[in-house]
């Protein structure tokens, strides 16, 4: 009888959720249709933040909500964007494409009109099809795959990072052209944006015939152990490593090669120009080289924002806030700029107003990438990422 | 008997207060404590603590109180010889009531793209994936008894070959359909042949290595599959080469979903019940029994696998065509433990049960996302209750009753 | 010969971290036939524990072998009560159900602790301090193994013969034995099943702790997602061994260890998964019990 009972009881709940799900949509159908009437009449503002919220790589998508809050709190704080109360809508898709597309529709279907997300290039370009149907402006602190941008065919797509092409030439440059190293090792992290930065890397060191690349493979993440792929570097001959990934992995990656005597120069990504990594790493992260945005370090609106985030949450900001952050930031500013949601004036604005943010003083270019980002190449040294002159 | 539900509720209290004065001190230092070692400082939050005591207190109350109802159930069931057939499941098994149920089901299910929205339409093509998954995976599973944590691997296969082939080829989401299923049983009986031998949790790991090992490979070979990064832009289903938005698409695939999902629940319903499917319960029961009744135990053993994997392959041309992109990501052994996690919830052998397992499962966390950072905390949650509070799944399998008119026959 | 030397060794190394895990695991395993997802979890919570320990201590002043010492017994004591909570809540009721019930109930423990961690602790990376000493005379080693790498090579070498040890000649391993071959007649003979088998988790916790504290010293960070993994390794550890064997734990992981140091080494680490769970596959096809397991003939 029981058994029964709870399949009965389970059926009516589902039945209610749907219901529920149903009844939402017509208030929003209804809270929509005086929207033309009265534009901007004590309204709220909803900014989507898609990524990666639980899960492996929750590390990576939580900073963001945590700057689109401060910022929408910011703009709170001055009565709005345009009158426009702003609320920040998590949405968590766990860097899994089937995941991202479920996430993009509800978003959609909320009539969000503006994302931050997704955080995984490959749930990024799960999701952007949809958006790109429902005209929603989509902003990405940390999706890097260079066809993104690149292949333009993603016109509402924006990014506050730049993507691996640029990155891994930037690399591979200072390692042929400054560091004048003559056999690199290239290794990554088999991930999305590790292994794109590596390709592109490789790419551009030997089509510059300045050096060789003595081997290029992947390790496994999250490995407690990695020293098999450093004896095989040290037997390689190699003098550089160039190592496409994240923090976790190379902090770890620099200690077992320091361990095992082997100290070569170390040329990283934008994944490891985090703080963290000098923390995981410790003395170990001394000398290593990462590219990265330039002014981050010393940008007065990122002290600022970390400030304020110490203040909030208790703890100082994670990975790719300060791409969030600006993320956040150039979206509101183009709304308030554009004076409506409209996809076409929010467009325009984003490709022509200057914002200063924590990645410096930037606006978009036609194919959705920021101009105004700098790159250059940090050292670590004494604790800190410190800009090469 | 007043004082008995007094001495009752004296009872629960004090259990509950003595689990919630454990739990509060099990979880003390994690939930107070945080350092930060590399400043060296600690951070004390004694107010978690509060709400710790606070919420296991109520949560332990509601425990002991569905513990002790599920055990008196449970001592009255072992004292019943014949096993109770409660009204409603009599109701849905009359025919008189089952078919129009079933009508009215469907016609819910036909006209629901009209009424809701884009998301509920999209989460529920996405569901009824699973259903399909679930459905295959118990016939490896809950029929045949063959614990398989590769699953997904085959899911994997069929989404690449109609990703690779829409790449490559511009082949379209009907012609490769059928190949995705062919595929995948390939793969199935590929799997099936060195593992014929093993039984039990040794046949799970092997079955997670090949499903680790596909993964793997697909992530590693780049020139073949694109790696990490995976395909973008794979086309939806055509129908004679109209453009569809991304709404009409969901709306079309939602339809072809549906009628995928009548056609394995007929089919598995069918398999159930006929030779092979009795083979299969024979074999989960007892493999050597089986073999002396005359079985041929290989035949029956890659029979399951290659069905099983046969609509995990349909399923993923489905999925790449949804998603339009994959990569990697989507085939980890998480995958696998989801929907064999679908099956046992839902009750293993049970068609009903693995569909509403699927429908719980995967609609869950879409409507936890209210609760955004604590959704998976919740999930995490609800299956260990569901297990403990029906272990049998929510709806138990029953096995077909063959009577026999002896009157008749004498 | 040296580099095969150097990757002999460093087999060796990361061997031994998926048998300090895998030993805990087999147990468990061998005792209740249940693939404990959570076992990984309890492990990376024993880690959590020695950090939070390590950092109050630390700021408090301590010097790092005493750190090291209650570090240990902290997250012992604490991972011990988790796993015998998780075994009350999540096995217990469902002693007498279907075999898959336990397993779907504790994927759903293992996701429950891990969101519990991350939300009470941070989804982000933890530097673990470097608990365990350098000692002096390891430096002419360095090339080939670190002090960390041998602390855990011995740990889990004597946890090994201390378990062994246990199982053969206690009161309570014989019961074990008994409660793994036959519950319902090792009931009937006297044994109390229940408390075995909280035993059994109270000792199988402490060991992932223990794990916990050493590893995440040893690779020098945690985060809430570390126990999947370690978990999934353990298991593969554990069933090439032979399950429910403690030397074949040992021997699974040190096998998984080299496999992948080598595959590394001598082909690509593009595939040293691959490999490893080739080689499982293989073994498995040959031996179907495992390297250690007793091949037990079919009852008819």
């Amino acid at each position: 009888m029981k058994a029964k009972w709870f399949v009965t009881v389970l059926a009516v709940a589902l039945a209610g959720m749907l219901a529920v799900g149903c009844g939402e949509k017509k208030e929003e159908k209804k809270a929509e249709a005086p929207k033309q009437e009265a534009p901007a009449a004590a309204k709220k503002l909803v900014l989507g933040v898609a990524g990666a919220q639980s899960g492996d790589l929750a590390s990576y998508g939580l900073p963001s909500v945590n700057a689109a809050k401060l910022v929408a709190k910011e703009w709170n704080a001055k009565g709005g964007v345009n009158g426009m109360m702003v609320e920040v809508l998590p949405m968590d898709d766990q860097c899994k494409p089937e995941l991202a597309t479920n996430a993009a529709t509800k978003l959609v279907s909320e009539k969000v009109s503006l994302v931050i997300g997704h955080i995984c290039s490959g749930a990024t370009k799960a999701a952007l099809p949809i958006y790109k149907d429902a005209k929603v402006v989509v902003m990405s602190p940390s999706a890097t795959s260079t066809e993104l941008t690149q292949s333009g065919s993603y016109p509402n797509f924006f990014r506050t990072i730049s993507y691996d092409l640029i990155q891994g030439n930037a690399a591979a440059n200072f390692a042929t052209g400054v560091l004048k190293v003559k056999k690199i090792a290239v290794i990554h992290d088999k991930g999305d944006y590790g292994k794109g930065f590596a390709e592109s890397g490789q790419k551009s060191i030997e089509e510059g015939k300045l050096a060789k690349v003595v081997m290029f493979e992947g390790i496994t993440p999250g490995g407690v152990d990695y020293s098999a792929v450093i004896q095989k570097i040290k037997a390689s001959g190699a003098d550089c490593v160039l190592f496409g990934g994240y923090y976790p992995e190379a902090s770890k990656i620099v200690v077992q090669m320091h361990k095992k005597g082997l100290k070569i120069a170390f040329i990283t990504d934008d994944g490891v120009k985090d703080d963290t990594f000098i923390k995981l790493a410790g003395v170990d992260a001394e000398g290593v080289y990462a590219t990265g945005p330039q002014i981050l370090a010393d940008n007065e609106v990122f002290k600022k924002a970390a400030a304020e985030h110490e203040k909030e949450f208790g703890s100082a900001p994670g990975s790719f806030f300060a791409q969030g952050y600006a993320a956040a930031q150039t979206l509101l500013n183009a709304v308030a700029k554009a004076g409506s949601t409209d996809y076409d004036k929010v467009v325009a604005a984003l490709r022509s107003e200057y914002v200063e943010t924590p990645v410096g003083k930037i606006k978009f270019d036609a194919k959705g990438d920021a101009e105004g980002v700098s790159f250059s190449v940090y050292q670590v040294k004494d604790g800190k990422y410190v800009l090469v002159k | 008997m007043k004082d008995t539900l007094m001495r009752y509720v004296v009872k629960l209290v004090r259990q509950a207060l003595v689990a919630s004065i454990w739990l509060s001190f099990l979880t003390l230092p994690i939930m107070v404590i945080r350092v930060d070692t590399i400043e060296q400082t600690v951070t004390w939050r004694w107010m978690h603590l509060a709400y710790m005591a606070v919420g296991s207190f109520v949560l332990a109350l509601a425990w002991y109180a569905m513990m002790d109802r599920r055990d008196r159930g449970q001592a009255k069931k072992d004292l019943e010889t014949v096993e109770r057939v409660s009204a409603l499941s009599q109701f849905l098994s009359d025919p008189r009531f089952a078919k129009p149920l079933m009508a009215f089901g469907f016609l819910v299910a036909a006209a629901f793209p009209w009424f809701f929205s884009l998301y509920q339409t999209n989460i529920l093509v996405s569901a009824m994936i699973y259903v399909v998954l679930g459905l295959g995976l118990n016939i490896t599973v809950g029929l045949a008894g063959l614990l398989d944590l590769g699953y997904v691997a085959f899911y994997a296969v069929g989404a690449y070959t109609y990703a690779l082939l829409n790449h490559h080829f511009h082949l379209g989401f009907w012609a490769v359909l059928p190949l995705g299923a062919v595929l995948g049983a390939f793969f199935g009986i590929l799997l099936g042949f060195p593992v014929l031998r093993l039984r039990g949790d040794y046949l799970a790991i092997v079955t997670l290595g090949f499903g680790q090992i596909i993964r793997l490979v697909l992530e590693n070979w780049g020139d073949f599959s694109y790696g990490p990064s995976g395909i973008s832009n794979i086309d939806r289903p055509g129908l004679f080469g109209i453009n569809y938005s991304v709404e009409q698409a969901t709306t079309y695939i939602y339809y072809i979903m549906l009628a995928l999902v009548i056609l394995t629940i007929f089919v598995t319903a069918r398999l159930k019940d006929s030779r092979i499917g009795r083979a299969w319960l024979a074999l989960r029961e007892d493999e050597i029994a089986c073999q002396a009744m005359g079985i041929d135990n290989t035949r029956a053993k890659l029979m399951a696998f290659a069905l099983g994997a046969t609509l995990a392959g349909l399923m993923g041309v489905v999925f790449a065509a949804k998603t339009t992109f994959i990569n990697p990501a989507s085939f980890t052994f998480m995958e696998s433990a989801m929907i064999l996690a679908i099956v046992v919830l839902g009750g293993m052998g049970s068609v009903l049960g693995v569909i509403l397992g699927a429908f719980m499962l995967m609609l869950l966390p879409e409507y936890l996302r209210a609760f955004s950072e604590y959704r998976m905390l919740i999930f995490g949650a609800t299956m260990v209750l569901i297990m403990v509070f029906r272990p049998e799944g929510l709806v138990r399998a029953k096995r077909k009753v063959y009577k026999i008119n002896v009157e008749a026959a004498g | 010969m040296e580099y095969f030397l150097q990757l002999f060794l460093g087999g060796l190394s990361r061997g031994s971290v998926y048998a300090l895990i895998a030993l805990g695991y087999t147990m468990v395993y061998g005792i209740i036939e249940l693939i404990n997802f959570a076992h990984g979890e309890i492990y990376m919570i024993g880690a959590f524990m020695g950090l939070i320990v390590a950092g109050v201590l630390t700021s408090l002043g301590w010097p790092a072998l005493s750190i090291l010492a209650i570090a240990l017994i902290v997250a012992v004591l604490y991972s011990a009560a988790y796993g015998y909570t998780v075994e009350k809540i999540a096995y217990k009721p469902l002693r007498s159900a279907p075999r898959l019930a336990p397993l779907i109930s504790a994927i759903g423990m293992s996701i429950l602790l891990q969101n519990y961690i991350m939300l009470t602790q941070t989804p982000d990376f933890l530097p673990f301090p470097r608990l365990i000493p350098e000692l002096a005379f390891m430096d002419r080693f360095s090339n080939y193994l670190g002090t960390s790498d041998m602390f855990i090579i011995v740990t889990s070498l004597v946890v090994m013969i201390a378990l062994t040890l246990f199982i053969k000649f206690t009161r309570m391993g014989k019961a074990m034995r008994a409660t793994a071959q036959n519950r319902k007649m090792a009931m009937l003979v006297g044994v109390n099943v229940d408390q075995v088998i909280s035993v059994t988790f109270i000792i199988g916790s402490s060991l992932a702790a223990v794990g916990g504290v050493l590893i995440g010293a040893h690779v020098g960070q945690i985060n809430f997602a570390i126990g999947f993994l370690a978990g999934i390794k353990a298991f593969t550890a554990a069933v090439l061994g032979g399950i429910g064997s403690i030397p074949g734990a040992m021997l699974g992981g040190l096998v998984l260890g080299w496999t992948e140091s080598f595959a590394t080494g001598y082909i690509s680490s593009d595939y040293e998964d691959v490999f490893a769970f080739l080689l499982l596959v293989v073994i498995l096809i040959f031996r179907p019990a495992g390297l250690l397991g007793k091949q037990r003939a079919q009852k008819v």
